[in-house]
């Protein structure tokens, strides 16, 4: 399988703390993998300087062959990272079909357009009317942003990121904050977008992990501990001592 | 479902285009000419008014630099008259130009000039945001007001009166309708973009910025470009209201320009409503007519005026629009 993304000794240092230690990590195409750790472990912080809203201190991400590290954020979406935020953050007078017709608009070029009216625009308006079929949010496409439950945020996140049609997503803890219920929609959802997208997933239900991953890694304390198969996972010892065992 | 577009935004739009154009035949119906006087300073504020909301209301920047620009296109028309009338070239760099005191020329360089103004201060001032965005504008007007005041050829600080004859079209900006026709027409233009322009994909982009900027950088778009080409094009409608209240009274000088204009300007828009294109008109109508109301009744008119103000900003939540919101709800 070929590499997608791949980080190669990623330092990154705020003052004297090290919360990314010399991370080597690859995401293979059409995986979806996994990046577990407990609180603290800087898997917010690895995110962020995949996306480009952080500058690693050192080392390099590659992203389809190309060294993407020096990338501003907005160019990084451009050619195909797209993350949706552990602290949910959509557009909140926006209703539903707007947030995500903005992502998909923003995916077809510059909008330097001051006169075609998007609300008319019948094919991106269908686009994101499909997307939010998909996440399960089709009564809520009128609805502003800012109305929306918890959960309908969090799956809004998610189509918003799918309607950039990513080559790779990059999901902060997709489930934070939802109840059971909202969890279990939410794995069931991923499971059925396994096979269309490659997923770097950060969260911490162990369940919905074990459940969705191709390959897991895990970080404490900034560094890379183990990386591989879910049952490789489960049977190391360095992570149940690290890790799994405190759960 | 929410209201269709048609009912929310273009038929206030065209009401309020309605309501002026039936002015000067009420107004010389009830014998009073000078009303058209006042419905025209109304309309020039309140094109600058709407350009500024672009910027403040959709894009959410709030900039105390619009009265500079404002009258950077006061001042293209002035001195363009100026140069006309005294027959001496006006020298930019290496070009001698003679002046001109036809509005329909220097008009849009009135616009194009406060649009290019607008931009060089926005590339510098769009690197901050927050109060230091607010600081920075305040800072770039005050320059333009004491350029204004240094301009000794041009009046300095007594401001600039127009001696030459100026032409719109055939017509004499200096007769009373004229001008009000001439301030009508470029406010149902400027409305009519302006809502054009919300509603367009640089639109979404700009009102999304102002939610969220870490958002719309996720999704592959930089927002600076989309705030500067906003400063740039409010910049322009500004400059535009700025050379018509120049041509319109053949006068401009640096007071039009004071960074407590700029703050009028946004007080016009905050009391019309920042959420629509065309709130900030009726902000800019109720401001100049209390403004006139109780000048006339007390030279300390000012203390009045702002204790309605205070008082509208605190009780009107959403501005004017948002009262005529409520009543049409009950």
């Amino acid at each position: 399988m070929t590499v997608l993304l791949e980080t190669r000794n990623l330092v990154r240092r705020f003052g004297g703390l090290v919360a990314t230690g010399d991370v080597s990590l690859t995401v293979l195409a059409g995986e979806t993998h996994a990046l577990i750790g407990p609180n603290g472990a800087g898997k917010t912080t690895l995110i962020s300087q995949l996306q480009g809203e952080l500058m690693p201190s050192s080392g390099s991400i590659w992203f389809k062959g190309a060294d993407i590290t020096a990338l501003p954020s907005h160019r990084r979406a451009q050619i195909g990272l797209a993350r949706s935020f552990q602290i949910t953050s959509v557009l909140p007078d926006f209703t539903a079909l707007e947030n995500v017709r903005l992502a998909a608009q923003a995916r077809q070029g510059h909008s330097f357009r001051f006169w075609a009216q998007i609300a008319q625009d019948r094919a991106l308006n269908d686009e994101a009317r499909g997307i939010l079929v998909r996440v399960g949010l089709e009564a809520m496409t009128s609805v502003p942003a800012s109305v929306l439950s918890h959960g309908e945020r969090r799956q809004l996140e998610l189509a918003m990121a799918m309607a950039m049609r990513p080559a790779l997503l990059l999901l902060d803890e997709p489930m934070a904050g939802m109840g059971k219920m909202d969890g279990a929609k939410m794995t069931r959802l991923l499971a059925e977008l396994k096979s269309d997208y490659a997923m770097l997933l950060v969260e911490h239900d162990m369940e919905a992990v074990f459940a969705l991953a191709d390959r897991l890694s895990v970080l404490v304390q900034g560094r890379l501990i183990a990386t591989g198969t879910p049952a490789d996972i489960r049977a190391n010892a360095d992570v149940q001592a690290a890790y799994l065992g405190h759960h | 479902m929410a209201k269709s577009p048609l009912i929310r935004d273009w038929l206030p739009i065209m009401l309020i285009l309605a309501v002026f154009a039936a002015v000067p035949s009420v107004a010389q119906a009830m014998g009073q000419p000078f009303a058209i006087k006042v419905a025209s300073r109304i309309l020039v504020f309140a094109i600058a008014a709407v350009g500024l909301n672009l910027v403040l209301g959709f894009g959410g920047m709030v900039s105390l630099l619009h009265a500079g620009l404002f009258g950077v296109g006061g001042y293209v028309v002035g001195i363009s008259s100026y140069h006309e009338f005294n027959g001496e070239a006006l020298m930019l760099g290496p070009v001698a130009w003679g002046g001109s005191g036809n509005l329909l020329i220097t008009l849009p360089l009135a616009a194009l000039t406060s649009a290019a103004v607008a931009s060089l201060m926005g590339v510098v001032s769009l690197r901050t945001s927050g109060s230091y965005f607010i600081m920075i504008t305040l800072a770039f007007n005050q320059m333009l007001f004491y350029l204004a005041v240094s301009l000794d050829r041009y009046g300095g600080e007594d401001g600039l009166q127009m001696l030459g004859t100026l032409n719109l079209a055939g017509f004499d900006p200096s007769k009373r309708l004229v001008y009000f026709y001439a301030a009508l027409s470029v406010l149902a233009v400027v409305l009519i973009f302006s809502q054009r322009l919300i509603g367009s994909r640089f639109g979404m982009v700009l009102r999304a910025t102002a939610q969220n900027e870490r958002r719309v950088k996720a999704l592959g778009i930089p927002p600076i470009r989309y705030k500067l080409a906003a400063v740039a094009i409010s910049g322009a409608i500004c400059g535009l209201a700025g050379g018509l209240l120049a041509g319109g009274t053949q006068f401009i000088s640096p007071a039009d320009m004071s960074w407590v204009r700029s703050g009028d300007l946004i007080v016009m828009c905050v009391l019309g409503g920042l959420g629509t294109v065309w709130g900030p008109v009726l902000g800019a109508a109720c401001f100049l007519l209390l403004e006139l109301g109780l000048s006339g009744l007390t030279n300390a008119w000012q203390l009045p005026f702002g204790l309605i103000v205070i008082g509208m900003a605190v009780y009107l939540n959403g501005g004017l629009v948002g009262l005529l919101r409520r009543v049409r709800a009950a």
